[in-house]
């Protein structure tokens, strides 16, 4: 009996073919991904990486909302030229907290793993409001919209113990206080700040769209593009110790 | 109310299932309008209740008026084939195949002439795009490989459907769940995952249809007259139950609460990275491929009255196709986080693959052979295998754009922008269209209005994808080798917004290719159209004369 007879009990058995189909397609899958779960160089802790602050988390979720990652990648490869644009080569610790992952697959504008601290928190205010205002060739869309836009308050506890559960470690302390800190971050003079500081180190406070009040969408989505890529301090991080 | 029947008539166990599970489900979606945190949910709970009250009156209404016995399994010895399912499917592909076009054209202006975004959130490329791709993929393409499926697998089986509610609730579950996440998309409800973005109550609800569907399918198989069962549901029958298992492990998330309609995806960084490309892949892969590979193996042959070119090509084709395919994510994260072996392995891959490939290319093209003088006078025949050679050259493109060195150039580019359209517009466009051609005239058993029109419509969409994927070549590897060029002093030789700058006249180029491309596409509904309603024309007049005599 040649193999092509013996390949009838799939064309017979409705069954038996689509126990084949699940077998065949598992293999590649099971291969490529469950190793990922396990292997130093992508669960590797770098220091300095932190959870998202409340506000810059609020500021995430507007970045996914507009769908910033269908033209700004987060993804810095090791070539030369982007290593020179942009900086240091994406970490994948620098990522570890992000559900979901924002590497994006498309350039249409720059990327901006490492945007933070690059330009003037006005710089941002302006360009997102009226992008060519600043950039005469942007083909971005302008958020006016955002400047409006009080950031919603009444899940922030929700929201960073949700992220808990997936995986992101916030404590106690920091899902408990997350409204408190999602105002204090925007005001210098807020009696928490000192709280905010310790649970946060390094976390930029300051007004970010330039107007007193609750914090506006504009003031999240800035502390969070003014964070990207901030966390490591590559003079300290050992590039060998984790050769991909 | 209905006339008097010598069998007591009784509710089917779906209709007595699904009535009360509508008129709960409707409750439940009361509760969540009226409780919910933010205006999407709100609406999309509101949405619901009204789709679950008219689901439970809909079934109930027809219970009453339909007769006691259900539709017979044959008559006169023939099959009983079930039409109806097909019928609106096959519309709504055409429905959503022009929003999915208008919409692209839309974007691809926005980027030619940015203030078409209008400043406002729910007219933004970002919130567009979305709703562009899932328009085209999910809503046109697969109402078309539903709508197919259901055909061939009828037709190959000898058999009618399984199910009497379960098809039309696939159909119509379908759909609701494309309009749920495309006024999502517009609304800013996302999980940001690429060709994964409908959110959670989304995906909860397309997981149910979608097992009715593979529940619909494999029950028809099982029942069939016919002892072997055809290529073409081999085909179909991976690609339902692989697009299962890629949902299924690539959106577990979970809602940060009930009553909204933000989750946060189980998986994070790196991990989530694999699992969004292992399932962005093979939704080319099955959902693009594998599918409309199966219209392939049962409309090219059917329409050419030629068999398959060779039985044991396509064992081979479909074995290797979905065993490689499946390995293929990785390609989409050169040079990333991923680790290196991983990208290396997605390579590999990517480059067999091109074997099976082009093996089913020429198990379809070579079907012709003896009937190739038939691409002159039968354009719908054309527009079929024209649509095989674009799977050919986006299949050999695809595994030479996943090596590691031409990716570095390649990614982050409209090249890839390029290379996709040249597989949507060129292949599944196609074989859409050609399929459609055949299958509406074939559920409405008229001719088709005019072959004069698909010519215009071929001719008009060919020249629209030429202008489209060469305008995307050029600007793709333009922007790559402008990112990377040094001055002889070292530098880098272009700011980021010059290559920007530089993008302008392609996007022209290309946005006048996608107006073509839908204005062929308008030529087609014309010409359905015009078949289906000649028939009720007919029909009217048929009804006309036979009324006196009854």
């Amino acid at each position: 009996m040649s193999l092509w007879n013996r390949h009838k009990i799939f064309e017979k058995n409705s069954i038996i073919l689509i126990a084949g189909i699940l077998v065949v397609i598992a293999i590649g899958g099971l291969v490529e991904i469950a190793p990922l779960f396990y292997l130093k160089s992508t669960i590797e802790k770098v220091d300095g990486v932190r959870p998202y602050t409340p506000l810059e988390l609020a500021g995430r979720n507007i970045y996914v909302r507009e769908g910033c990652y269908l033209c700004h990648s987060q993804m810095i490869r090791p070539l030369r030229d982007e290593v020179e644009r942009y900086g240091h080569y994406s970490l994948a610790a620098e990522s570890m907290y992000d559900h979901p992952f924002q590497w994006g697959s498309k350039r249409t504008g720059p990327d901006l793993a490492r945007v933070g601290a690059k330009y003037s928190d006005e710089w941002h205010v302006t360009h997102l409001i009226d992008p060519r205002a600043i950039v005469p060739q942007s083909v971005m869309p302008g958020y006016p919209s955002l400047a409006n836009t009080e950031v919603d308050q009444i899940d922030m506890e929700a929201h960073l113990r949700t992220s808990r559960v997936v995986g992101v470690p916030y404590t106690d302390d920091q899902i408990k206080n997350a409204v408190a800190d999602l105002k204090a971050q925007v005001d210098p003079d807020s009696p928490n700040l000192e709280a905010f500081q310790k649970r946060y180190p390094k976390a930029g406070v300051r007004n970010f769209d330039g107007k007193a009040g609750n914090p506006t969408e504009l003031d999240a989505l800035v502390a969070y593009l003014q964070m990207l890529g901030t966390l490591v301090d590559f003079k300290l991080y050992d590039e060998k110790a984790n050769l991909r | 109310m209905t006339s008097p029947s010598p069998v007591a008539k009784s509710m089917t166990i779906g209709e007595a299932v699904l009535v009360p599970l509508f008129a709960a489900t409707a409750f439940l979606c009361l509760f969540g309008a009226a409780m919910g945190h933010d205006t999407a949910y709100v609406f999309h709970a509101s949405l619901a209740t009204v789709a679950s009250l008219a689901a439970a009156f809909v079934i109930l209404n027809h219970y009453y008026d339909r007769p006691a016995q259900l539709p017979p399994q044959e008559i006169n010895g023939r099959p009983n084939y079930n039409l109806g399912p097909i019928k609106f499917s096959a519309w709504m592909a055409v429905f959503w195949g022009i929003a999915g076009f208008a919409v692209g054209l839309l974007i691809a202006s926005q980027l030619a002439w940015p203030a078409l975004n209008f400043d406002l959130p729910w007219t933004s490329f970002g919130r567009l795009r979305p709703l562009h791709t899932s328009a085209v993929v999910f809503a046109f393409g697969g109402n078309v490989l539903i709508a197919t499926s259901f055909y061939v697998v009828q037709k190959t089986c000898r058999t009618r459907l399984a199910g009497e509610l379960a098809p039309w609730f696939v159909v119509v579950g379908y759909n609701f769940f494309i309009l749920i996440a495309g006024t999502g998309y517009l609304l800013g409800v996302t999980q940001s995952k690429e060709y994964a973005e409908p959110e959670w109550y989304a995906d909860l609800w397309l997981t149910i249809v979608w097992v009715t569907y593979l529940l619909v399918f494999l029950m028809t198989l099982v029942k069939r007259q016919e002892p072997h069962i055809f290529v073409a549901n081999w085909f179909y029958l991976a690609f339902i139950v692989t697009i299962a298992v890629l949902h299924l492990g690539n959106n577990p998330a979970l809602p940060v609460s009930l009553l909204g309609s933000k989750s946060y995806i189980a998986w994070g960084g790196v991990q989530d990275a694999m699992f969004q490309w292992w399932y962005g892949h093979n939704a080319v892969g099955f959902f693009l491929t594998a599918g409309f590979l199966a219209i392939m193996y049962y409309f090219i042959p059917k329409r050419a009255e030629r068999p398959v070119y060779s039985y044991r090509l396509s064992i081979i084709h479909f074995w290797a196709l979905i065993f490689l395919y499946i390995w293929a994510g990785p390609h989409h994260l050169h040079y990333t986080a991923l680790p290196d072996w991983a990208q290396t392995l997605g390579m590999t891959f990517s480059i067999m693959l091109w074997m099976p490939s082009w093996g089913g290319m020429i198990n379809g093209l070579m079907t012709l052979s003896g009937a190739w003088d038939r691409l002159r006078t039968d354009p719908v025949l054309r527009m079929l295998v024209v649509s095989v050679a674009f799977y050919g050259m986006a299949t050999f493109e695809g595994p030479m754009m996943s090596i590691k060195v031409v990716n570095s150039l390649s990614h982050y580019t409209d090249w890839t922008v390029g290379h996709v359209h040249s597989g949507a517009l060129g292949w599944v466009g196609f074989v859409s269209f050609g399929a459609l051609y055949c299958l509406i005239p074939w559920l409405w058993n008229r001719p088709l209005y005019s072959l004069k029109l698909v010519n215009w419509h071929f001719w008009i969409s060919t020249i629209g994808i030429v202008l489209y994927i060469s305008a995307m070549w050029v600007s793709g590897i333009l922007q790559g080798l402008m990112w990377r060029a040094y001055t002889s002093l070292g530098f880098l030789e272009y700011s980021f917004i010059e290559s920007v700058e530089a993008m302008h006249p392609f996007y022209i180029i290309r946005a006048a290719g996608g107006a073509l491309f839908l204005i062929g596409a308008l030529i087609m509904t014309f010409n359905l159209w015009m078949t289906v309603k000649a028939q009720s024309a007919d029909q009217a007049q048929g009804a006309g004369l036979l009324q006196p005599a009854e």
